[in-house]
């Protein structure tokens, strides 16, 4: 028996491209007479512009044209929220491409240079005279919902943009019958996602053909189709979309923007192909940020430990205007998840989103679910020390037990399949735990300050069944398609509708073809990411590609399996019962010498020299994929930091990875989605956040100014995994993409505070940069 | 101005404007966009280049300064077909995912190794502080760099 090549580590096929420097990203794009666009920027975080003096920049060396709000009103349709909750009054506020009276956020597009070059259009930029009215700003969103705050929309009173609450079990009850509450405020600050590769656009607009070719750095080129062709009135089958080759995402080209959308405009007003690449500072401000929750939580529990009952609520900031997705991070992705792994009667989310004068926040890696296991694993380890017990066996007490095939949660969700206690016990036997708390009380000895944390969560991913995507308000489907292809010479091409940046799903489809078909891995090739020749697709984002995207791919491929069957049947001239399959090759029951292979097959399908009565030529497969639930992968992270009092710098000593993700399609993919991941999200703990002063000046607006993690930052992590198969995914698969940023942030926070509880530390807002911590000390002790 | 430099062994004379960085000079006018650009604030050295056999981050560096001198990029440390050990190393350690950093990653890397062939885990990390990657957190591509030493080494 050969090895299965579903399971495999075989390295990737997209490398040799990107290790050569031959792929083709879209500021790689160039096209004849192709001008450069760029965008003039607010300075200021909430404005009435009084006037626009555009003509000394019209005049400029090299200037094609230059536009203002005034062009595009009632030419663009407003950048529309595609996530509108129901029954949360939700108010969905214009957001015009280029702000035309007022900007509500440093960053807000107020004109667009076009001109030869990149150099001129920038320096054309400058030229441009705004008389600016400036107005009171406000910045954070529990204050932004303060009487008396400025008000950024006139339709949204208090700057409210929705109350959205979800009441799972009693909650009441649980508190008012509670022993124990511990109550703590958590702030988990503004992120910049900050994919590595800005965000770009080329629009290529063809007057003759009435067709808009768009060159986009996003997740999910159908949606920027989709919701472009509601923007620009172009009908959705003359624009054509391409987004092959992305730089990274992490939620931040998820969104649908208003630049795209300007440079499609200044297109078609030039006929000419427009280009515009945002320089790293102006991604800062104008792509979308993450988390900006201010949270009042509490966790209610008996004498014993057992958990009944979590509240919050929750200010989530929602920047200027509401994102694509940006409502239902802090709602859907987060509210209905405060459970975790443990068993609790009652889970309170009682949500206000919240309009500010900064830039919009959308999906982060990980996207309302970091947010949500930060709460429930920093309400624990407050449980552990009221109670005086230790916090592994708190969560240990609380875990739900394996359940194979659903198990239903207080906030109305259904887990599919969980297993939570062996992989806490690999992690723990893994670091031998108890060996670890010895050592942290002898150092505490000597002065020296270990701290370990441990956490369990579930993460709810792989969105997700299309019907209650309509039913919690969004605007599209969340099923998958794929067309899988067998060409003449036995060669297979899978068309694909999601899109991987990064994640390597060219392989890991490849890999589950192969598996399903029986052919080589590399007689497959995988494509995606253009509109033009890819069937419909929801995208990349919320670790749900090789879950649903996956099992579309799995089951094309079983649907062309079964018409070769059909054919083998009759080119063996066999019954179609007498037929078996193996390994790739059909034969005749009893006799295996009288054989066809699946290519053989496939060669017959497509020249049709011979086929059974009735039956269509060719042999190929097309396969919507509609989960009936989510997936839910889990499991225990676990790190070691040892914190200088002196200086208040944190050295991570270990840090520990166990996930359930299912059966890994390919486990050297699965480990670095785990390290990215984990990286992303100790970073969020100890070293990013996005600074506004009280003016809404982004201070934090470069990379010299915003932390990101560094090779030299932290250790080697170790990885060990468990499979749980979900009981309801053809493959059994779940998603590992963001695993890491929901679970690593509480961790590594976790740890720095049982390190410094002797020195009297409870709590520190994040990032937990070395000064903070500091003076965290200084306090603790009294001085 | 007029430079003449020679980009992977090939010779190229051109009219520049003066304040033409050049990572454009190499994306735009040369065509070789392998080379990639991150930031504005040379941080995240996406855009590494060697010049006259030492790394420069080529956005923070003029075309005209490059006048007269010698340049790879990622696209020129291949030979005959062959992927360069560091090369073959991100590609059997999964040392990267999106790309985007790639090129930065192992030209810096191909330096690294050359004024210290047989590095530490930490003097790895350490020599790749300049460059920064948003997808792998770091830990295959510290793996990769360690493989194409050893690979060049035997
Ligand atoms: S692009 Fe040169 S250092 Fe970032
Ligand atoms: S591989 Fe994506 S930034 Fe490094």
């Amino acid at each position: 028996m050969t090895t299965r090549i579903f399971g495999s580590g075989i390295r990737r096929r997209e490398d040799p491209r990107l290790i050569t420097g031959g792929a083709t990203y879209t500021d790689d794009v160039q096209l004849p007479g192709m001008v450069h666009a760029a965008i003039l920027r607010s300075p200021h975080a909430h404005a009435k512009i009084s006037s626009i003096d555009t003509s000394a920049a019209s005049g400029a060396p090299g200037v094609v044209a230059v536009y203002t709000g005034a062009d595009t009103d009632g030419v663009l349709n407003p950048i529309p929220c595609a996530w509108l909750p129901p029954d949360c009054d939700i108010k969905a506020v214009d957001h015009p491409a280029i702000a035309k009276d007022v900007v509500r956020y440093q960053g807000d597009a107020v004109a667009v240079v076009v001109a030869e070059d990149r150099y001129q259009a920038e320096d054309a930029l400058e030229l441009i005279k705004v008389d600016y009215e400036i107005l009171p700003s406000v910045v954070n969103p529990e204050a932004a919902m303060q009487a008396g705050a400025p008000q950024i929309h006139e339709d949204a009173p208090n700057n409210q943009a929705f109350h959205w609450v979800a009441d799972g079990g009693d909650s009441d009850a649980a508190f008012a019958n509670a022993d124990v509450i511990v109550k703590e405020t958590i702030i988990q600050q503004r992120l910049i996602p900050h994919a590595m590769e800005p965000r770009s656009a080329v629009a290529n607009w063809t007057v003759a053909m009435g067709e808009l070719t768009l060159w986009s750095t996003s997740q999910n080129p159908h949606i920027v189709r989709f919701l472009g062709s509601l923007v620009t009135g172009i009908p959705e089958h003359k624009i054509r979309v391409i987004a092959t080759e992305v730089g990274g995402g992490f939620g931040s080209k998820l969104p649908m923007y208003a630049d795209e959308m300007i440079i499609s405009f200044c297109s078609m007003q030039l006929n000419r192909p427009v280009k515009w690449t945002a320089t790293r500072s102006e991604g800062f401000l104008a792509t979308i940020h993450g988390r900006d929750h201010v949270e009042h939580v509490e966790l209610a529990a008996t004498r014993e430990g057992k958990i009944t009952g979590i509240r919050s609520v929750v200010y989530a900031g929602m920047g200027a205007y509401l994102s694509t997705a940006g409502p239902g991070v802090p709602t859907i992705l987060h509210g209905l998840i405060y459970s975790g792994p443990y068993d609790i009667g009652a889970t309170k989310a009682d949500i206000y989103g919240v309009f500010s004068n900064t830039t919009p926040v959308d999906t982060c890696r990980g996207a309302g679910r970091p947010e949500a296991t930060f709460l429930i694993e920093r309400l624990i380890d407050l449980l552990a020390v009221e109670l005086g017990t230790d916090p592994v066996e708190l969560r240990r007490k609380n875990l739900i037990p394996k359940f194979e095939d659903g198990h239903d949660v207080a906030s109305g969700i259904t887990y599919d399949s969980g297993d939570y206690e062996p992989l806490l016990n690999m992690v723990l036997g893994h670091v031998d735990y108890q060996a670890l708390r010895q050592e942290q009380a002898r150092m505490r000895e000597r002065g020296a300050y270990m701290g370990i944390g441990v956490t369990c969560y579930v993460e709810i991913c792989g969105l997700g069944p299309s019907q209650v995507a309509g039913a919690v308000g969004f605007g599209g489907g969340l099923w998958e398609s794929a067309i899988v292809r067998f060409h003449p010479t036995g060669k297979v091409n899978a068309y694909i509708g999601t899109s991987p940046h990064g994640q390597g799903e060219e392989t890991t489809f490849a890999q589950i073809i192969a598996d399903e078909l029986g052919v080589d891995v590399d007689d497959v090739g995988v494509i995606h990411g253009d509109t033009s020749n890819t069937p419909m697709g929801w995208g990349t984002y919320g670790s749900r590609t090789s879950t649903v995207g996956g099992a579309a791919v799995a089951l094309a491929a079983r649907k062309i399996k079964e018409k070769a069957r059909l054919l083998a049947a009759h080119l063996l001239e066999a019954a179609e019962a007498d037929v078996e399959y193996e390994d790739g090759k059909f034969f005749v029951k009893g006799s295996p010498d009288r054989s066809k292979t699946i290519q053989e097959i496939a060669t017959m399908a497509n020249v049709a020299w011979n086929m059974p009565e009735g039956m269509e030529p060719g042999l190929e497969a097309s396969a919507f994929y509609d989960p009936p639930n989510f997936v839910y992968p889990f499991g225990t992270h676990l790190a070691v930091v040892e914190v200088d009092p002196d200086n208040g710098h944190i050295e991570v000593k270990r840090y520990v990875a166990g996930d359930d993700c299912g059966p890994q399609i390919n486990p050297m993919i699965v480990e670095g989605q785990v390290h990215g991941g984990v990286v992303h999200g100790v970073g969020q703990a100890l070293w990013e956040g996005v600074v506004y002063d009280e003016n809404g000046q982004l201070l934090t607006g470069s990379m010299t100014d915003y932390a990101l993690p560094r090779a030299h930052m932290f250790p080697d992590m170790e990885i060990l995994s468990t499979v749980t198969p979900s009981p309801h995914n053809p493959l059994g698969v779940k998603g590992i993409g963001e695993t890491g940023a929901i679970a690593s942030t509480v961790t590594i926070y976790n740890a720095v505070i049982d390190a410094l509880r002797p020195l009297g530390v409870t709590h520190i807002d994040m990032p937990l940069t070395p000064e903070k911590v500091w003076q965290a000390i200084r306090q603790g002790q009294g001085s | 101005m007029n430079i003449q430099v020679t980009v992977n062994g090939k010779s190229h004379e051109k009219e520049v404007d003066p304040r033409l960085l050049l990572v454009h000079f190499l994306r735009e006018d040369l065509g070789l966009t392998g080379t990639k650009i991150g930031c504005d604030t040379s941080q995240c050295g996406a855009c590494v280049v060697k010049m006259d056999g030492v790394t420069v981050k080529s956005c923070t560096c003029l075309a005209v300064q490059a006048d007269g001198s010698e340049i790879t990029t990622i696209e020129g440390i291949a030979t005959n077909g062959e992927l360069h050990p560091v090369q073959e190393a991100f590609w059997e350690k999964h040392g990267l995912q999106c790309g985007y950093c790639t090129a930065g990653m192992i030209m810096t890397t191909v330096e690294l190794l050359e004024k210290n062939p047989d590095p530490s885990e930490d003097q790895v990390r350490e020599g790749l502080k300049g460059n920064i990657c948003r997808c792998t957190g770091y830990q295959n591509i510290v793996r990769a760099v360690l493989a194409a030493a050893e690979a060049q080494r035997s």
